[in-house]
């Protein structure tokens, strides 16, 4: 919704539509917005990294336990939700280029498969988190993990109280990070109405850009939580 | 478009169309998108949370009159002084300068319409105004009883009030703080006007730079350690629980991550403010200016490295502490850089002592002695004996009342003839100003004394400690002098907006782009898009009169 | 973004060329982890995710064209100020025990 302009304030060139009054140009906007996200996604990367904090501190202090814990979650789970976020990066900068382009048909589907794949992250989540349910391994009252070997050591089994710290932090930060993947969905969803529109132009298709950064940066964060919660030790 | 007409009321030398008469309506309020009418929304809210703070403060210094805890009682005491920080912090002090001054001349400032988010900028209104609402209706329904610092396993475990809904609220106000920074940095990069290099920014642009950085690093981490608390309350997580072999440690690693470089967030603008209050009441340049902009960037990194000296007694390591011990010595440099770059800018100067430089003068002392006493808690075998005593209430309260809220009301002085577009009672203002000063001090001056003799904070109750009574007395009259000199300013502020003289362009002959417009401005700032082709702080330039241009000015 | 000098099929080699790394480094970092490498395990899967980390930062997010050098700055002080909560906080538990 654009402020209120004052008629006569602006230059005698035309601009695009799109331009809001305050800015002197349309690069001078182009450059604000995405500066504001990327300062944005620092933020980010602050608050997922508080979470990063604690789980450095507990794995260190109980490594044993958070590695039997980390062996009953289903890393072929894990390893797929990794490819699929992969992908829909790929999909994402498509978009973006296809914006650039004007490629209508090809902005309309990247944008459609990204939303899609995000969906399937979300329930290949959705069948993990019913496994732990199922399995006790949700912290609280019913939580059990009982005679669960750790791995390399046998003979050993591992504390229920430090697992249950690993499912904590489990739960949380990828519960974390599913909540940005809904509001990415979100965005991609609004974006994907606006394509449809033909509100994007390759003048001006700031949303698509500075959308796909976010995006990405959830995929990084992903990337990261990967293998510190699914990878912790895996031999065989 | 309203004229005034001659039949009007209220005559009025300017009548042209500025920000405040462009639209009237409540709506035209609420769904602004201009700065200058957003900061004035913030000043209206602030105020009211600062009353709020306030009346805490009335009752923790009324409590303390008696050594007997015969006021309220122990659990009731508690509320009182996490209520008091908790609003002061988060309510007050954090958005403060940044949220009303910083909002209404940053654009100003650096010859722009408005801030890079307009919206943005709205919003960020709408979410303090949320969590507001909610820390109220929390404090109405039985509040919090921790201590502003909320420290776990009690928070998360023991007690039965209402951290939930606390923590939620600071979690919104702290992203409202998130998209102010995110606004300003943005600005400040990409919509100074032609000719402004980052070396003719005023110093208030850097240290609102600086604030801004610490906004946007440093508040996602105590978000989410609100989030983890709110967790742990819910869900019996056991994160910060040492019974499930959580470490209470971490809840205090990740809480004063945030929560030490944010005194910087609220001393940094401040700083900001005194840098233009002296350059003009000296009718000089500030002396170093590079170092005092280096300065402010450095104390908001350096900002960030000492958070654990608010942990020495807590059990980390020992070889942490001295990490850190060091770290904060460290990290006062650049703030005493400031202080002597100051001082320096005073010498030779021309001083006025309007209510301003008042405020300012006040600052300078009051900001030094809390400055200092900070490099006695630093070092560790001061803190282990003087921590979690009146030592430490003192030393903060003369940064952030001493030092950022004079700051703060220095600031609103200044500007105020630009912003209201009226000029404030002189006489009056300059009374309060030493009404604030004296009151400030009688109230926590004592207190230094009471902790180094060892009163505890948090006490409601040193019935064990009867001496302690005289110099609790003297602080509770200091309190309530000091309230008077905060009242003063409310009264006449608002009573000029009616009555006070109208202000001209530049009441102050003061350097800088917000003077170069009206008083009150006009929505969009300038009447045209300035080109900046002079060096900050050009004070010989303004006061030279014309038949002595040939003398040659010492750069 | 604008500063993009090509708008030809040369960015989508690239993009596919990122793409195959991503995934070729993820199927690296699991069989890594059934590797028994000691303490080096941790250090090879987060070595692997930060250069995939890496690719999708500078090709995918474009800062490896990035006109403006503020982009790059912006993502350096976040991993800066990330890289200090995290290693100051284990100065604090890696040397409790040290005396």
């Amino acid at each position: 919704m654009p402020d209120s302009t004052l008629v006569g304030l602006h230059h005698e060139e035309e601009h695009h539509p799109e331009l809001l009054h305050h800015f002197a140009d349309a690069q001078q906007q182009r450059d604000a917005s995405s500066l504001g996200m990327w300062v944005f996604l620092a933020t980010e990367i602050m608050f997922f990294g508080g979470l990063f904090c604690a789980y450095l501190v507990y794995r260190r202090w109980y490594f044993g336990d958070f590695a039997a814990a980390s062996k009953s979650i289903n890393m072929a789970l894990g390893a797929t939700n990794t490819a699929v976020l992969i992908c829909s990066s790929l999909t994402v900068v498509l978009a973006v280029w296809a914006a650039q382009t004007a490629r209508r048909a090809l902005l309309i589907g990247s944008l459609a498969i990204t939303m899609l794949l995000g969906l399937t992250f979300l329930g290949i989540k959705g069948i993990e988190y019913k496994d732990k349910f199922v399995e006790h391994h949700v912290p609280g009252a019913s939580f059990s993990f009982e005679n669960e070997p750790i791995p390399g050591h046998p003979g050993q089994f591992a504390n229920p109280r430090h697992a249950q710290m690993f499912f904590s932090l489990y739960f949380v930060m990828t519960g974390l990070h599913a909540l940005h993947m809904i509001i990415g969905l979100g965005i991609f969803l609004w974006l994907f109405v606006m394509a449809w529109k033909g509100r994007f132009t390759p003048e001006w298709h700031t949303p698509v850009e500075i959308g796909g950064l976010y995006w990405h940066f959830v995929d990084i964060v992903w990337i990261y939580l990967f293998p510190l919660l699914y990878l912790i030790d895996r031999h065989p | 478009m309203p004229t005034a007409t001659p039949q009007s009321p209220v005559p009025q030398a300017v009548e042209r169309e500025n920000y405040l008469n462009k639209e009237y309506g409540v709506w035209s309020w609420l769904f602004t998108t201009d700065h200058k009418r957003i900061a004035l929304l913030y000043l209206i809210s602030i105020t009211f949370f600062f009353f709020i703070g306030g009346f805490f403060a009335l009752l923790i210094r009324l409590e303390l009159l008696t050594p007997a805890g015969d006021l309220v009682q122990a659990d009731t005491y508690n509320k009182l002084f996490t209520m008091h920080g908790m609003v002061m912090v988060f309510f007050f002090l954090i958005p403060s300068i940044p949220a009303v001054l910083g909002n209404f001349l940053v654009p100003m400032m650096i010859g722009t319409k408005d801030l890079a988010f307009p919206r943005i900028n709205l919003l960020s209104w709408y979410l303090y105004v949320i969590g507001g609402v909610m820390m109220l209706h929390c404090m109405l329904t039985g509040g919090v009883d921790t201590g502003w610092t909320f420290y776990a396993p009690f928070s998360t475990n023991f007690t039965n009030t209402k951290i939930v809904e606390a923590g939620l609220a600071i979690f919104v106000a702290g992203f409202s703080s998130i998209l102010t920074g995110l606004n300003f940095v943005v600005t400040i990069h990409r919509m100074r006007a032609p000719g402004l290099t980052w070396s003719r920014l005023p110093l208030f642009i850097w240290a609102h730079y600086a604030t801004s950085i610490i906004q946007l690093l440093g508040t996602p981490v105590i978000a989410v350690t609100i989030v983890l608390v709110a967790a742990e309350r819910a869900l019996h997580l056991g994160i910060f629980d040492p019974r499930l072999g959580g470490d209470p440690l971490l809840f205090q690693h990740l809480f004063w991550f945030y929560s030490h470089p944010a005194v910087y967030i609220m001393i940094l603008p401040s700083m900001g403010v005194i840098s233009e209050v002296i350059a003009c009441f000296s009718r000089k340049r500030i002396f170093g200016y590079s170092f005092v902009a280096f300065s402010s960037i450095a104390i908001a990194v350096f900002g960030f490295l000492v958070w654990a000296h608010h942990m020495f007694v807590a059990g980390i390591s020992v070889y942490s502490a001295l990490v850190f011990s060091f770290l904060s010595y460290a990290v006062a440099v650049p703030s005493a850089i400031k202080v002597f770059n100051w001082t320096a800018t005073l010498y030779k100067g021309s001083i006025h002592y309007d209510a301003p430089m008042l405020y300012a003068f006040g600052f300078l002392g009051l900001f030094t002695i809390g400055g200092l006493t900070g490099l006695f808690l630093a070092a560790l075998g001061i803190d282990v004996h003087v921590t979690d005593t009146y030592f430490v209430v003192a030393h903060f309260h003369y940064i952030m009342v001493g030092g950022a809220l004079m700051g703060y009301l220095g600031g609103m002085h200044f500007w105020w003839p630009k912003i209201s577009g009226r000029l404030y009672p002189e006489g009056w203002a300059r009374l309060a100003a030493l009404i604030v000063f004296i009151g400030f001090n009688l109230t926590f001056f004592p207190q230094f004394l009471l902790g180094y003799m060892g009163m505890p904070r948090r006490y409601y109750d040193y019935s064990h400690m009867p001496e302690f009574q005289i110099l609790n007395v003297l602080s509770t009259a200091g309190a309530t002098v000091l309230g008077v000199g905060y009242l003063l300013p409310m009264i006449y502020f608002l009573w000029s907006m009616r009555y006070g003289k109208p202000a001209p362009d530049n009441p102050w002959n003061a350097a800088g782009l917000e003077w170069k417009t009206a008083s009150p401005p006009p929505t969009f700032n300038f009447d045209e898009d300035p080109v900046v082709t002079w060096e900050a702080y050009n004070y010989e330039e303004l006061d030279a009169p014309p038949h002595q241009q040939e003398v040659p000015v010492a750069r | 973004m604008s500063a993009h000098s090509s708008s030809t099929a040369s960015p989508l080699k690239g993009y596919f060329a990122v793409f195959f790394a991503l995934l070729v480094g993820t199927g690296i970092t699991v069989y890594a982890a059934t590797l028994d490498l000691g303490r080096f395990n941790a250090a090879v899967a987060l070595g692997i995710a930060t250069v995939k980390a890496t690719l999708v930062t500078l090709f995918f997010m474009h800062v490896w064209h990035a006109s403006e050098k503020l982009t790059k700055l912006v993502v350096i002080a976040a991993l800066f100020f990330l890289l200090l909560l995290l290693g100051l906080t284990m100065s604090d538990y890696a040397t409790r025990l040290w005396s």
